[in-house]
């Protein structure tokens, strides 16, 4: 396959960018799109250019790092990260506009490369349950429904990569804050800081500049691990919940 | 606890549900109201006269229509000013548009700011037309309801506001009782269909419930 | 002197080793261990490398003891550390099941499943501590499978006969990494971790003997620096990257253990990497990394290969009595479950007499058409349904309707930093923790032991020893920059950045990394040869003489730079990949993971040499190229007698 590559490049985040327009060509069906980009940045180095820096790691589309907003969406046109992503779902002859992930809370390094550490300080606000080593009970104390274990597991797959924001008309963390919210408040082991955690974590997701959530669904579409947008709904009623009792008190 | 949802994006997305909600039932009981000025000038008339007489002897003449007035405007404002606030923070939360746009989201859900917009300029125009008659088409005549409505339906640029704020209203609704929803954390998968169900429905019978008026001025079936 | 002319140095012995029966080893050592003051922890800063299951769960536990920690990962979040695409499973002996398992038996089949190169006291403390895991994690709020009755479901898993596999459908790593990321997460926000993302440990700092500081770089401003503390951990994974292919993540790399060990830190058993017998086969030359497929689809799925040699017909048209089960014809009792080295050794065994299907001939189909039939779609679905996505995904071929062609990949590296019991390396305040070190897996890991003994050595064991050399060590002098010591590992790493962007040669990191890799795969991989192996050693300091003369590094040293990088970490691996190939040259014997093909029984299974190396091969570093020194640490058997591993 031949394709003509559109990319955004940025020399650092104070600098300009703009799409920068490449060619490609022996593109294997079977490469994964960031095998594809592979080629297209060896290509540059031997012509004295500087790669296009994207970031990756895993390439098993589990660790959340890849991060590319592909022809208008977030991983590309299928529900998938972008390195899990094959060139089979292109065609010869193809243009394809290669940008970041778009949102005043996530700023540009460099080209496609952006700090998604606003979403650590979200976790770092109350996405944890405090059980210091060596406190914990037996496992077995605690039975959790199979219902709750799997509505927790259901909203711990998040990898957190940021589609969510990167689709968001708004650029809301909505769907990333609700997964970690939902995992740890259903269960019982996460019962007592329940209030305190979607409180603060909602707090921080605010403070980071994040939108706020219009319920387009654009985030849900674009979620490579299928968290619902009903998780946005579930949090709303924790949120809620978790007001009327800090109210009360 | 009021300065913890105000200062949340989450919650000034629940104070423009409640107000949201507030204001659809309003409008229900609006609507249905409307529909009895197909019933003749007597019966509409006698229904405008009675909204001021609820409640009495308990409350004075129109005090009730005035704690709904008050009720109204109160909602009116919470959700314009949310709508406004929060916009503003996801405007500037994504200031940087993508080269390579598409289409996004449902027709209702992408017009929902404008249709607020539109909305709040027509509740302006429909005020001043129809309840203080300022900017009244006709000789505006107080206790009159029924001829002010044909006086205002008689002109093309009446029938138009109308017409096209009130499909304004039904795309509105129809994104905005299924999202007051999600906000109130009422909503979940088993119900999901149901409330988008109940959403359209009432986008539905409300527009059509309304336009049925002006278009029965028009057929001259209200004259 | 050449380098495979190594000298063999005094035995290494570990002084930290308590004595007497084996399960009051790890009880005795913790009281003999001094402690530090919870008053004075605050007083001393441990660095900790690595953000994985061993890195981020030591970090968390330190912090919350109360000791300063300054942490540092390369990606640009400590939740993207790759414990986080393991998949399978945690071993843990809880006996839920009530079918037989126990702390000792489990310590039996990791003695045993390492082929007898492990240490029977750190692999008895690992057992002991399964325990504890489990009971942490869960409180931690780890969503493990459930049975409807709300307790933990479990199931058996590579190898064993028991099931004591905990696991998360197939994301057990994502769910558990994250449960120490979250416990991490808590601790920076109460100030008591000080944490550097993006952040790339260079160079070790050893001042006066003892490891007092590391060199990194800042990955987006390009800035080396210096950070300094009482004590270093290392927990920045394996080295399974030098082959090029491998299950690690793209930016994984060996830079960390391999400037410790070349500092003074002692490698042991560099050969003993595991090859993964359930990968996705190669596609093309374009292939960047090879992607796993847990194992458990062994407990379903039958692997078979047709009898016949050069048979090129499509799965479903080759009759069942013209395609040999090879597994369950070798080994009846274990079949399809036979551990790791096992398996794959037989899959490369049959593609070699040229019975492999797919592209190329590398690859053995893994049915699950009897499954589908026994369980129904849906039961299967509902086990294995992420894994055949995500297969159907990179191959574009339905598991459900055409078996899964499946190849032997690189997955985990046994070998690592020498640790004693406390898992301090020869270099005193210098730790190494997780997948980083060498000791509990031998020769061979099993299936769902990587995760236990991760998270075993950074929540439980690493937090209890390091006190001691703290408390023995509670004031040491204070460095900066202005020390000799310092400024010499400094202008060292500044050289090396420098010298790889000035010589902009005409190739390119990728391609140096790629063509060690082929090397080691074809000479290092899953049967290692005399002959080859000095083939491999001929050319290693070829590769590294030509990527000194043509690397091409775009771009500077004072920015994001993803090529300077890549070709830092491309430095370490073609001195590194030298001492594995020397480490496979010297064991003339066949064990676990390293099969040597001069050492096989008559029926061409693995032959061990019991009297010749019952011992960790523990390397230290003498210069580039110059042949190191071995010292041997003698392996004492009391509990579980070495016998050959027999899965027939």
């Amino acid at each position: 396959m031949k394709l003509t590559l559109r990319v955004w490049r940025q020399k650092n985040a104070g600098a300009e960018g703009a799409m920068s327009t490449y060619e490609v060509d022996d593109i294997s069906p079977d490469m994964s799109f960031l095998e594809m980009l592979d080629v297209l940045n060896e290509q540059l180095i031997l012509s004295g250019e500087e790669p296009v820096a994207f970031d990756h790691d895993c390439r098993e589309g589990i660790c959340g790092a890849c991060s590319l907003v592909i022809n208008g969406d977030a991983h590309g046109p299928e529900r998938t990260t972008t390195c899990q992503l094959h060139m089979r779902s292109f065609k010869d002859g193809d243009t394809i506009d290669i940008e970041p992930w778009r949102a005043s809370a996530f700023p540009v390094i460099k080209d496609l490369v952006v700090d998604r550490s606003a979403f650590d300080r979200i976790i770092q606000a109350g996405g944890y349950i405090t059980a210091p080593t060596g406190s914990a009970p037996e496992a077995h104390a605690t039975p959790v429904p199979k219902a709750d274990a799997d509505f927790a597991f259901e909203h711990a797959e998040c990898i957190g990569c940021g589609a969510c924001v990167a689709a968001c008309p708004n650029g809301a963390a909505m769907l990333f804050t609700s997964a970690k919210v939902n995992h740890l408040n259903v269960l019982p082991q996460g019962a007592p800081e329940r209030e305190t955690r979607v409180l603060d974590m909602v707090a921080q997701m605010d403070a980071e500049g994040f939108g706020g959530c219009t319920l387009t669904g654009e985030c849900a579409t674009a979620c490579p691990k299928g968290i619902p947008l009903m998780s946005i709904t579930s949090m709303n009623k924790e949120w809620l919940r978790a007001t009327r009792k800090a109210g009360k008190r | 606890m009021a300065r913890t949802v105000w200062d949340s994006s989450v919650g000034k997305k629940t104070v423009m549900a409640v107000s949201g909600v507030i204001m659809l039932l309003y409008l229900v009981a609006h609507v249905i109201g409307n529909l009895k000025i197909f019933f003749g000038p007597d019966e509409f008339n006698h229904y405008g006269h009675w909204l001021r007489t609820v409640g009495e002897p308990f409350m004075h003449y129109e005090w009730t229509l005035w704690l709904i007035r008050v009720v109204l405007v109160v909602a009116v404002v919470a959700h314009a000013t949310s709508a406004y606030q929060l916009s503003r923070r996801d405007l500037k939360a994504r200031p940087t548009k993508y080269v390579h746009s598409k289409p996004r989201a449902s027709y209702a859900t992408r017009t929902m700011r404008w249709g607020g917009v539109i909305l709040g300029l027509f509740i302006v125009w429909h005020v001043l037309d129809l309840t203080t008659g300022t900017v009244h088409s006709g000789g505006f005549q107080e206790g009159h309801p029924y001829q002010n409505v044909v006086d205002t339906f008689s002109t093309w640029y009446g029938n138009v506001i109308y017409i096209v704020a009130m499909l304004a209203l039904g795309l509105h609704i129809r994104h905005g009782f299924w999202s007051a929803a999600q906000t109130l954390g009422v909503g979940s998968r088993a119900r999901d269909r149901a409330l988008k169900t109940v959403a359209n429905v009432l986008a539905l019978l409300l527009t059509a419930g309304f336009v049925a008026v002006p278009v029965g001025v028009m057929t001259g079936v209200v004259s | 002197m050449t380098y495979t002319d190594y000298a063999t140095g005094a035995p290494v012995t570990d002084p930290k080793a308590p004595s007497g029966p084996i399960h009051e080893r790890w009880d005795k050592r913790r009281f003999e261990a001094k402690l530090v003051n919870p008053a004075n922890r605050r007083k001393h800063t441990v660095i900790v490398v690595g953000t994985g299951l061993a890195g981020g769960s030591a970090g968390a536990t330190l912090a919350e003891q109360g000791y300063h920690v300054v942490q540092f990962c390369y990606q640009d979040s400590p939740r993207r550390a790759h414990s986080i695409a393991a998949q399978g499973g945690i071993n843990a002996a809880k006996n839920y099941r009530n079918d037989g398992d126990s702390i000792h038996r489990l310590f039996y089949d990791t003695v045993k499943g390492g082929d007898f190169r492990a240490r029977e006291s750190n692999v008895h403390r690992l057992a002991q501590i399964s325990v504890e895991i489990i009971d942490q994690c869960v409180a931690q709020g780890v969503p493990f499978a459930r049975e409807y009755g709300g307790l933990l479901d479990t199931r058996s898993f590579g190898g064993v006969q028991v099931s004591r596999t905990f696991y998360a459908r197939g994301q057990t790593g994502q769910q558990l990494l994250l449960g120490a990321y979250q416990a991490l997460s808590r601790q920076i926000a109460a100030g008591n971790v000080e944490m550097h993302p993006r952040t790339e440990m260079l160079d070790l700092i050893v001042v006066d003997g003892r490891a007092r500081g590391i060199v990194a770089r800042d990955l987006i401003t390009g800035k080396i620096d210096t950070y300094f503390a009482d004590a270093v951990v290392l927990a920045s994974g394996g080295y399974g990257n030098v082959f090029y292919l491998s299950t690690n993540a793209m930016n994984s790399n060996a830079t960390a253990i391999w400037r410790a060990h070349r500092r003074g830190a002692y490698f042991a058993n560099p050969c003993f990497t595991q090859i993964h017998p359930t990968c996705i086969p190669r596609t093309g030359d374009h292939q960047s990394k090879l992607t796993l497929m847990s194992e458990s689809l062994r407990n379903d799925g039958r692997i078979w290969v047709p009898k016949a040699k050069g048979d090129t017909r499509p799965p479903h048209r080759i009759p069942e009595d013209e395609r040999d089960y090879y597994l369950e014809r070798i080994y009846p009792s274990f079949g399809n479950l036979v551990p790791r080295d096992i398996a794959s050794r037989a899959a490369k065994n049959v593609c070699d007499e040229g019975r492999g299907v797919g592209p190329g001939g590398q690859g053995v189909y893994l049915d699950f058409a009897d499954a589908i039939k026994r369980m129904g779609r849906k039961a299967v679905e509902a086990k294995y349904g992420n894994l055949f996505d995500m297969y159907q995904r990179i191959t574009d071929e339905d598991p459900y309707e055409v078996p899964m062609r499946i190849y032997p990949a690189v997955h985990y590296t046994m070998g690592g930093l020498w640790v004693d019991y406390d898992l301090q390396t020869t270099i005193p305040g210098l730790f190494a923790i997780g997948e980083a070190n060498f000791s509990d897996h031998g020769a061979n890991r099993l299936g769902a032991s990587a995760l236990m003994q991760g998270l075993a050595d950074g929540y439980f064991v690493l937090p209890a020893t390091i006190n001691d050399y703290l408390a023995r060590n509670p004031h040491q002098d204070p460095v900066t920059d202005r020390h000799p010591a310092v400024q010499e590992v400094l202008a060292e790493t500044e050289d090396r950045i420098n010298l790889l962007l000035a010589v902009d040669g005409d190739r390119t990191p990728d391609s140096f990394h790629r063509e060690l890799g082929e090397l080691m795969w074809e000479f290092c991989g899953m049967a290692r040869s005399d002959a080859g192996l000095r083939k491999a050693l001929e050319r290693i300091p070829q590769i590294r003489e030509e990527f000194w003369r043509r690397i091409k590094v775009p771009g500077t040293g004072e920015e994001f730079n993803q090529s300077l990088e890549k070709a830092n970490r491309v430095v370490d691996y073609l001195e590194l990949a030298e001492l594995m190939c020397l480490d496979a040259l010297h064991r003339t014997e066949s064990c676990g993971g390293h099969f040597r093909e001069e050492s096989q029984t008559p029926d061409g299974e693995a032959a061990r040499k019991d009297e010749e190396f019952s011992y960790a091969a523990a390397w230290e570093f003498t210069g580039t190229g110059e042949a190191p020194v071995l010292h041997k640490e003698d392996l004492v058997f009391e509990y579980v007698h070495p016998t050959q591993r027999s899965y027939a």
